[in-house]
């Protein structure tokens, strides 16, 4: 069963510093490069369809551009994951755990839901 | 030994192999966390592979495959959008999920609304979704058995069409999460091992030089250079700019499509905390990834190796062209037996795919049928534990039954766009929902169940009156034609809809809880207060 919190305690981790801190990382790295990699896709799917002689023009052998945009899709896709792992492990994780640690000590909010 | 003997063979060992984990499984499964959520105690890398198992679907390996060796590039437009989704996911959506949802996509969205409209809302789209892709999968299943094990008689698809639903419908009745998870861990580590063999053997045969192979593709699909770019399926000149809007379109749903999936949702309960969602989303994203450039060679070798003409005759969709392929390669390295031992592999992953996949979607589809509708919405909250998993068996059961049902009445029709229909619903009803749920503080019940509903119907509605529906010689109803929009693809116009429909909801609504507000976010980022995991 889940232990009925007192709402309050929420609202007081919420109003603090430490929260305000930890949601300003999240965001300001989270809004912005999503706003980048969809539009870095679109114009890749843009691309597919309204310049097509570009996307065919060939880079070397028969290695084109629409073949090196595709992949460099793939490499951007994998390095953001990584970029956004190493965000998370740094500046995001040590707060949120302090955050929790401390409230779990005060045991203002329950063991959670077993 | 002919291919289809030892493929059914291969099929006999997985379909007992994972059959004996759904047992084992079974007595692991008590609680409803276990149930539905595998007891959240799957590992990053478990569950990260069990991501890929539930993605990489039939249409993936095989369609992506045919796609690209009958109309050359176009097919990797869709493997970058599948991909490049799983950042949507990773960033804004499968942590905070973790931490704030118990076991469905509504538990999210329900949080701080009034539970009965919204529980209702989402589980009508969960519902929804998963039987559109649900029926794709098994449709396409019926038509694969005849191409890969001859069986072409009306009789034999309805059978395959039955043995696929019963094998799903055991693995969920009775592994629940557990069971489920374990058959798409399996399903990916094949998948995975089959392609890189088939891939690293076709890269030998051209000296791994990608240029010769992409040479010869070209020049062995009669189209020349025009096979290496875009624009011989999607967007082709010949459709004008209705065709080119059209492929945004499609690109649109794809890629904000996956994270408003609910069988992809619920895989972020099956770990212990937000940090081991994080580390599945990046096993997900690196397995997904390396499969779908495995499928780009795939598709060109086909192209080169067997030739468009030969896969075309084979099956008009091209759906064939991975285990041709396959034939191909292994009869010219290591003769006939070669050749009928890499295609029966290949044909019985394709099986494999195929029943992880459906799997998955009737887990999902079950669970919330039973925890949304049955444990919220008609029993108001007041069901037990045991009985929300009693009927979430039941309703596997029921939906498994459904969807036997629609598939064997479906299976003369062409009901491939179902998929990326899927993936415009999750796009544009789910997505902005959940997106709202958990940043935007004004949110409320009403502006919740206007995204829902907004998103689904006009996605659904746009596509009724489309070419895929009526009015063209590939349509659903090729002999009908009330079709009135020239899209295909649902997405460009049904996205902002489901957005703006929450919007407008919203703040056409009073209904505002700053403390449940303050408890989701502070529980989203903190993990504070969220689910454990069971110790057993």
């Amino acid at each position: 069963m889940t232990v009925q919190h007192d709402p309050s305690v929420y609202e007081r981790i919420q109003a603090g510093e430490q929260f305000q801190e930890l949601r300003r990382r999240y965001r300001s790295w989270a809004f912005p490069m999503t706003v980048a990699f969809l539009a870095w896709y679109l114009l890749y799917v843009v691309l597919s369809g309204f310049a097509r002689d570009f996307m065919g023009a060939k880079l070397f052998g028969n290695i084109n551009v629409a073949l090196v945009f595709g992949v460099l899709q793939f490499v951007s896709t994998f390095l953001i994951a990584w970029a956004y792992s190493r965000h998370a492990a740094a500046k995001l994780d040590p707060i949120a755990d302090e955050l929790r640690g401390e409230a779990e000590r005060r045991d203002e909010v329950g063991e959670g839901a077993k | 030994m002919s291919h289809e003997t030892l493929s059914t063979i291969l099929f006999v060992i997985f379909v007992a192999g994972t059959l004996a984990i759904t047992f084992w499984a079974s007595r692991n499964t008590k609680s409803a966390s276990d149930f539905y959520a595998g007891g959240r105690s799957f590992s990053g890398l478990q569950n990260g592979l069990a991501i890929g198992g539930d993605y990489m679907s039939a249409a993936s390996f095989l369609g992506i495959a045919g796609i690209i060796a009958l109309s050359g590039y176009d097919g990797f437009l869709y493997s970058i959008g599948f991909l490049v989704a799983w950042l949507v996911a990773l960033l804004l959506v499968a942590e905070l999920m973790r931490n704030s949802g118990k076991y469905t996509m509504a538990d999210v969205l329900a949080f701080r609304m009034s539970p009965r409209p919204v529980r209702t809302a989402a589980g009508v789209s969960t519902i929804v979704v998963s039987i559109f892709y649900l029926l794709a999968q098994m449709v396409g299943a019926g038509a694969l058995v005849g191409l890969l094990l001859g069986v072409h008689s009306a009789a034999g698809k309805v059978w395959t069409i039955i043995a696929v639903g019963l094998l799903m419908i055991i693995y969920v009745v009775f592994g629940g999460m557990k069971g489920t998870t374990w058959v798409q861990i399996v399903k990916a580590v094949m998948l995975m091992v089959g392609a890189a063999l088939i891939t690293l053997l076709v890269l030998g045969k051209f000296g791994f030089n990608l240029s010769g192979l992409l040479g010869d593709a070209a020049a062995a699909s009669g189209k020349g250079e025009a096979f290496l770019k875009p624009g011989l399926k999607y967007g082709t000149d010949a459709q004008g700019v209705w065709g080119k809007i059209d492929l945004i379109s499609l690109g649109l749903a794809l890629v904000l499509g996956t994270a408003g999936l609910p069988h992809v949702l619920i895989r972020f309960y099956t770990v212990p905390t937000a940090r081991d969602a994080r580390k599945s989303v990046m096993w997900g994203i690196g397995i997904i990834g390396v499969f779908y450039l495995l499928t780009l060679v795939l598709g060109f070798g086909a192209a080169a190796v067997v030739g468009s003409k030969t896969i075309a005759e084979a099956d008009k969709a091209g759906n064939t062209a991975a285990p041709l392929l396959a034939q191909q390669v292994g009869q010219d390295l290591f003769g006939d037996v070669g050749g009928t031992v890499l295609l029966a592999v290949i044909a019985a992953v394709a099986f494999a795919t195929i029943l992880a996949v459906v799997a998955g979607l009737t887990l999902a589809s079950s669970s919330s049928f039973a925890h949304d509708l049955y444990a919220h919405v008609f029993k108001r909250g007041g069901a037990t534990e045991r009985q929300e998993v009693v009927v979430a068996r039941i309703s596997a059961f029921v939906i498994g039954a459904v969807a036997i049902a629609l598939s064997i009445f479906a299976q003369s029709l062409n009901v491939a766009f179902l998929v990326s229909l899927a993936f415009a619903v999750a796009a544009s009803g789910n997505l902005p929902a959940i997106l709202y749920s958990l940043f935007w503080k004004r949110f409320n019940t009403a502006g919740a169940v206007s995204a829902i509903y907004g998103g689904l119907v006009s996605a659904v509605v746009l596509v009724i009156f489309s070419p895929v529906v009526s009015g063209a010689p590939t349509a659903m109803f090729p002999d009908a034609d009330f079709h009135l929009i020239p899209l295909s693809n649902p997405g460009i116009f049904s996205i902002p809809i489901g957005f703006l429909c929450g919007y407008l909801g919203t703040i056409l609504s009073k209904e505002h809880n700053a403390e449940k507000y303050a408890e989701i976010e502070v529980r989203a980022l903190t993990g504070l207060g969220a689910e454990k995991a069971s110790s057993h």
